[in-house]
């Protein structure tokens, strides 16, 4: 019962990647959207929160954002929307963390 | 209606600052009448939406506070609040209000409704729904 | 699969809207089913038609009839938080005594059931919002 968590708000305005992340469980996935992106980037105090987390990032919002691909943190992907479909499709069901 | 899911109401934002913890009220109260498996969760400022005392008068809007204690009726009995997010924020189940439903098979027996969980407990419950509903 | 969609926000001020529909879109392009679209809180704002955005942006409002159109989506915006919001269809302004109306094409209004209802029928439920 896999879950996927999405994170639309910057972690440096509010705890909803703190709590998704607090929530996660093994197979659980995470998507950062909209202003959710900037937790994605190397080096920021964020960053911890993600450790050991399976996370991606919605492209279009990244680059919207003007955050490069190399500047994200090893290991975490980069979907488009049609990822961002596979992704509720490969997750039981989804929870956004408003 | 085909089988019953298990849904669960996810509330994490604060009373009357802005609208979505009463029209998550009314979600919750519509739904009601679907007769799946409900339950609440509250958590983050959601956790405000319970406490005791609310008087609204001074602020012009309408005090939806006592409609909480109103859910045994609709019979949704399973409210689960999350600890940590009381505790962070200086709170005990003390200042909460007491909700209760009761059991049709125990001669309506007075029980509660709130459930006091860890936030692993509280993941384990999440883990469990079928679908989300984020407020 | 089949698919509920929840708005909360409305157009323009919030980007929820637009990951909405561009969601939206690709799921319907990948060939799964839109069982309906719901607009709550704030996303009420998306059904009206008296919108006039700039012209050098992105039109939110047509953009959602247009996909309705073209797929034959059902999108419904929950009356009680349009009756607050100001959004109304023939029926509304009748019942209400309004002396206009603004929904947008490819629009409905009706109950909070509609969600429940499109939670139970559907696969996934995703919810736009802030």
């Amino acid at each position: 019962m896999a879950m996927l968590h999405l994170v639309n708000k910057s972690p440096y305005d509010a705890s909803s990647l703190e709590t998704a992340s607090s929530i996660m469980k093994g197979d659980d996935a995470m998507l950062l959207i909209e202003d959710g992106v900037y937790a994605a980037v190397r080096n920021g105090k964020a960053a911890a929160s993600l450790e050991g987390l399976k996370v991606s990032v919605l492209g279009p919002d990244l680059a919207a954002r003007g955050i490069g691909e190399d500047k994200l943190i090893d290991g975490v992907t980069v979907v488009d929307y049609a990822g961002f479909v596979d992704m509720v499709e490969a997750n039981d069901k989804v929870q956004s963390w408003l | 209606m085909s089988e019953i899911k298990k849904f669960m109401y996810v509330n994490r934002k604060a009373p009357y600052g802005t609208i979505y913890a009463w029209e998550a009220l009314e979600v919750i109260l519509i739904g009601a009448a679907f007769e799946q498996d409900v339950s609440l969760a509250f958590m983050d400022d959601g956790v405000y939406q319970l406490t005791k005392g609310q008087d609204t008068t001074g602020i012009g809007m309408k005090n939806f506070s006592p409609t909480y204690s109103a859910l045994g009726d609709y019979e949704i009995t399973k409210i689960y609040v999350d600890k940590e997010s009381l505790e962070e924020r200086g709170l005990s189940l003390d200042d909460l209000q007491h909700l209760v439903w009761e059991d049709e098979d125990e001669d309506w027996a007075e029980k509660d409704s709130i459930r006091l969980v860890s936030r692993t407990e509280l993941a384990d419950v999440l883990a469990e729904q079928d679908v989300l509903f984020n407020f | 699969m089949k698919l509920t969609i929840q708005v909360n926000e409305g157009p323009y001020q919030h980007q929820s809207a637009d990951s909405a529909y561009f969601f939206t879109k690709a799921a319907l392009e990948k060939g799964h089913k839109i069982y309906r679209v719901f607009f709550y809180h704030d996303g009420v704002n998306n059904g009206t038609r008296l919108t006039t955005p700039p012209q050098d942006d992105r039109n939110i409002v047509n953009r959602w009839s247009e996909l309705a159109k073209e797929h034959d989506l059902d999108m419904v915006v929950c009356v009680a938080a349009a009756q607050r919001r100001g959004i109304v269809d023939d029926g509304e302004a009748q019942r209400n005594g309004k002396d206009a109306t603004n929904i947008a094409d490819g629009f409905r209004i009706s109950g909070l059931g509609q969600l429940v209802e499109g939670a139970i029928q559907s696969d996934r439920l995703v919810v736009f919002g802030d």
